[in-house]
């Protein structure tokens, strides 16, 4: 349902499509996302931008949803948690989070995963406490962090892995 | 993962339960695809938003919904008068008088009673629409004094929360077992703690309540699509409230975001949903937002112990307890006043306390009402238990661990019949606190409290926590509050079906939220039916027109690997013998000869005599002509099963009987380093050793410690909800609750036992809850910190500030315990 009063109209593009829609002025980008989109894998725990089930990734910067609003984000590049096995494989990541159980009920495994595909990029070799803190935006009340901070921490190997692999694949 | 084939198949096969297999769930959960209630909707709903008081106890004196109603956009607003109007009787009550006189309907009427309390809801357009008409309906309020504290609530000169009654006071009983009067007599010492304080807090799941209600005109069905973890149980209360019948209800649950009990309490958001969606002729969405969450979802029982007596034997015997406790159920008896009956699954704890007195009260008070929280009032009981036997160890100079293991339930003793006929199935606590106390390497950290002695500013504690997580209840024990309740027993029903293709699908009554369902489901089917779980589909979540449920369905009390998977194995049994059955008749085969494997019954030694699940089913489905009646009378291929544990009815006069059917054990040690400048905790160590009989998944088994010990942590140190004195919450949101993150909570080692329940079915115990052992380890660690000489530690949550006043209290002041002794001088000990 469009939303009375003052609208803008706005160009994005989100998991790599550009999208054109007019919004409401107040509408939030979780919002935009989750209902005008049908992304809903982008969750909403909080009305206070401390939870991160929101979290999503915005030309680069990784981003509370929920704390930004739909026009702010006008001309952005954005991705979401549905980015990540766009091509139909899951990432490194999302396989180490099932592996190592990493979710229970899964409402904080879409922003946990953004935050750790940011981490990953930025810091391709993070300690354990490295990934503690690039997690600590993002509450989960189901799994005491344990699972998800090893499950980071191995999709990190498994990655350099994987590049190493690679490497030796090139070289042979 | 491989499987054998040829000679020794079956064996090789039925190996799935107890492997640590990744969860089936979590393939469209790691892509966003997972189905929550915000996700989806229904044609032409709107909107709702409800309008809540800011005030903790006051009169409405009018409700003006005019200038909401004006709003372009806007469709209907009920305020509480007129959802009276429409409802034939309050919502059930499980209490007796005083408490049943305690009215709960819809919406609130004539007054409010705490802060957030409903007065009215608003259906418009868009949910920003719901919001800003919900701000145009005017309430005027008439302030009353709040009532904030618990034991205070009790008092007749206190004001009243409902006239009616006639008092704050829900329920008083007093459970007494053995004969402490004498156990305090003759005992060598007599430790006497002047109060304890278990604070009130919230696991707070991270997706907030919601729903998507349709109440149907043209069939007078009522389709509930939320994320409510007990949706039977909804339709019992509610019910008879809104005039629906049980069969005119259609619940239904996909993904759930975390429950812990919490999501038991939105009942009456429910019954407020229909009858506006019944008013407005429309489906309406509710999505509720954290803020709301906090004030008004419900959170866990508050308690407080006071004159509690511990007599005690020069070798460390403890005897029994007694002690007054007062329970605050808030302002509406969401669940309670069940809690009064529920924490007595576990009196004695983890020891052998033969002689206990519990005078027990439960009170109303201006606060957010409590429902069952993760570890559901016996939580609050077991820390209880646990700091008296620190508190024990310390005044007697007693050591900690020898204190436990004196008076632990010994292997040897189980089943163990408790003071109140509990039976305690298995276990073997003392080796658990072995395993525990290593794996947190107590001994080096104890040498390392040594070293650093006096003077550096740090202390280092070490703490144990020993609980038990008692799952699948008995009903019956409602009767030891009220006689006339008609529940007693347990259960869970699951249906295993053969479809048209030979697709193995299971449903069940439960709503998991996170604990893997879908997953160990399939591991015990694919079991006894000879194939992979890859191939065993389990529906998601739960849905009334399956009719897989009985009136206890759901998720809660630490159950599913007994009731749920219970139901689901006499299901696939079931199953299993209707193919044995229908593939004799088919290869002319004795039943005896038929072996059921890799999707194929056959006729054993004759590989050329087999018939794939498809052709079953087939048979039964779309080609049945010719079968004998008789065969088709008997199969079907599609089996319900309804696991019933074997309960009586418990004694509501001596208050004694079997409360429930496992109890799964916890021991946790940390380590704590205590900065004696700012009183801030830091856990140097964790370690926790589960005993939850078989696992069926051992990583999901882990995954929950984790979870429990996450939580506990978290209430221990950071997360307490607490009221001024005019009645409003300190902490509506998450700005000022702080949930924990992964920086507070520190890494897990799991350490496991596993003594088999002789009483289930598979072996295992319920564990989801976990007892709340972290409170206590926390507790007892900063104890240790503290020091044998200084207060006690009174309160299960401990900030700073508190820790800090623990340290630094004046000398002279009181320590909250004092001790007498009967044999020699009496110990000196201040008051
Ligand atoms: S929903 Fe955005 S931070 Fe909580
Ligand atoms: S898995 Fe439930 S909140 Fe993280």
């Amino acid at each position: 349902m469009t939303e009375r009063g003052a609208s803008h109209a706005i160009t994005v593009i989100v998991n790599g499509e550009r999208v054109n829609r007019i919004v409401s002025a107040r509408q939030l980008l979780v919002h935009f996302l989750r209902d005008v989109l049908g992304l809903t894998g982008t969750h909403i725990g909080c009305d206070t931008g401390n939870c991160g089930a929101c979290t999503v990734v915005v030309d680069g910067k990784l981003v509370k949803s929920c704390m930004l609003l739909a026009p702010q984000a006008d001309g952005s590049t954005i991705e979401t948690v549905e980015s990540l096995a766009a091509d139909g494989q899951l990432s490194d990541l999302q396989r180490a989070f099932n592996e190592h159980h990493a979710l229970q009920c899964g409402y904080c495994t879409p922003g946990m995963l953004m935050s750790a595909t940011y981490l990953l990029r930025q810091n391709p070799d993070p300690s354990a406490d490295d990934v503690r803190r690039a997690i600590r935006g993002n509450v989960c009340r189901c799994t005491g962090y344990v699972n998800i901070v090893e499950a980071i921490r191995s999709a990190v190997s498994a990655g350099s892995a994987g590049r190493a692999a690679a490497g030796a694949a090139e070289e042979a | 993962m491989t499987i054998t084939k040829g000679p020794g198949t079956e064996q090789a096969i039925r190996t799935w339960s107890g492997r640590s297999i990744p969860r089936k769930e979590d393939a469209r959960l790691v892509k966003g695809q997972g189905s929550f209630v915000d996700d989806g909707g229904v044609q032409g709903q709107g909107f709702a938003w409800f309008v809540r008081s800011p005030h903790a106890h006051a009169r409405i004196v009018s409700i003006d919904c005019a200038p909401a109603l004006e709003m372009e956009g806007v469709y209907a607003v009920l305020t509480g008068e007129e959802a009276r109007q429409q409802c034939e009787t309050p919502f059930f009550a499980i209490a007796p008088p005083p408490g049943s006189l305690m009215a709960e309907w819809p919406l609130a009427v004539g007054k409010v009673r705490y802060q957030g309390d409903a007065v009215a809801v608003v259906l418009a357009e868009s949910r920003e629409t719901a919001r800003d008409a919900a701000e145009r309906v005017f309430v005027e309020y008439e302030p009353l004094p709040a009532v904030v504290d618990t034991v205070a609530a009790a008092d007749p000169t206190t004001p009243l929360l409902y006239d009616d009654a006639g008092t704050n006071v829900v329920w008083r009983g007093v459970f007494d077992y053995g004969d402490v009067d004498w156990a305090l007599e003759n005992a060598d010492h007599v430790v006497k703690i002047d109060r304890l304080h278990f604070h009130r807090f919230t696991s707070a799941p991270l997706e907030c309540n919601g729903a998507v209600v349709d109440y149907d005109l043209g069939t007078g069905v009522v389709n509930v699509m939320s994320n409510y973890q007990m949706p039977m149980f909804a339709s019992m209360v509610i019910g008879p409230t809104i005039g629906v019948p049980i069969n005119k209800f259609n619940f239904v649950t996909k993904d759930i975001g975390g429950a812990f009990g919490i999501k038991i309490g939105f009942f009456a958001q429910i019954a407020a949903l229909a009858l506006l969606s019944k008013k407005a002729g429309r489906a309406v969405k509710w999505t509720e937002y954290r803020t709301e969450h906090m004030l008004t979802a419900g959170h866990g029982n508050e308690r407080t112990f006071l004159d509690i007596e511990v007599p005690v034997m020069s070798d460390g015997t403890i005897l029994g307890v007694k002690v007054r406790a007062f329970d605050d159920a808030g302002a509406y008896l969401h669940y309670e006043p069940l809690g009064a009956v529920i924490w007595s699954q576990v009196v004695p704890g983890c020891y052998k306390l033969k002689h206990v007195r519990v005078d027990y009260t439960e009170v109303v008070t201006n606060k957010c009402p409590t429902v069952p929280n993760r570890g559901y009032s016996r939580m609050q009981h077991l820390w209880m238990i646990e700091r008296i036997i620190d508190i024990v160890a310390k005044e007697l100079r007693l050591d900690p661990v020898d204190v436990r293991k004196t008076n632990y339930v010994q292997p040897e003793d189980y089943p163990y019949r408790t003071p109140n006929d509990c039976v305690y199935d298995s276990g073997d606590l003392p080796r658990s606190l072995d395993i525990a106390l290593e794996l947190a390497h107590a001994e080096e950290w104890r040498a390392r409290q040594r070293e650093l002695g006096t003077g550096s500013g740090r202390r280092i504690g070490i703490g144990i926590g020993s609980t038990l997580d008692s799952g699948t209840n008995n009903f019956g024990q409602s009767r030891i509050i009220n006689p006339d309740l008609p529940f007693s027993g347990n259960g869970e029903a699951a249906i295993v079906k053969l479809d048209l293709f030979g697709e193995v699908n299971v449903n069940i009554g439960t709503t998991p939220q996170g604990q893997g369902h879908e997953t160990t489901a399939a591991q015990v089917t694919a079991d006894i039916l000879g194939i992979a779980p890859d191939m065993v589909t389990v529906s998601t979540g739960f849905n009334q027109a399956n009719n897989s449920y009985v009136g206890f369905s759901g998720t809660y009390a630490s159950q599913f690997a007994v009731s749920g998977l219970g139901a689901v194995m006499g299901a696939a049994e079931k199953l299993r013998h209707q193919i044995v059955k229908l593939a004799a008749y088919a290869l002319r085969a004795a039943e005896e000869e038929i072996d059921v494997s890799d999707g194929f019954a056959r006729v054993r030694g004759d590989e050329n005599r087999a018939i794939p699940f498809i052709g079953l089913a087939n048979m039964v489905y779309a080609n049945n002509a010719g079968l004998p009646a008789e065969l088709l009378s008997e199969v079907d291929l599609n089996a319900r099963y309804v696991y019933v544990p074997p309960f009586e009815v418990p004694d509501p006069v001596t208050k004694t009987g079997n409360l429930t059917l496992t109890y799964a054990s916890q021991v946790h040690v940390c380590v704590v380093e205590v900065d004696e400048e700012t009183g801030e905790v830091t856990l140097l160590e964790y370690a926790a050793v589960d005993d939850c009989g078989r696992r069926i998944n051992p990583m999901i088994v882990e995954g929950q410690v984790h979870g429990a010990t996450g939580l506990g942590i978290a209430a221990a140190l950071y997360e307490s909800l607490d009221y001024d004195a005019s009645g409003q919450l300190q902490q509506p949101s998450f700005y000022e609750y702080h949930a924990a993150t992964a920086l507070d909570i520190p890494h897990v080692d799991c350490g496991s036992i596993e003594s088999a329940s002789p009483f289930t079915p598979n072996g295992a115990k319920g564990m989801g809850e976990g007892g709340g052992a972290p409170l206590h380890a926390v507790c007892s660690a900063i104890q240790d910190a503290v020091g044998g000489d200084g207060p006690v530690v009174a309160d299960s949550h401990n900030h700073w500030a508190r820790v800090h006043e623990l340290l630094h209290r004046d000398p002279t002041a009181s320590r909250g315990v004092a001790v007498t002794s009967r044999e020699g001088p009496p110990r000196v000990a201040q008051s």
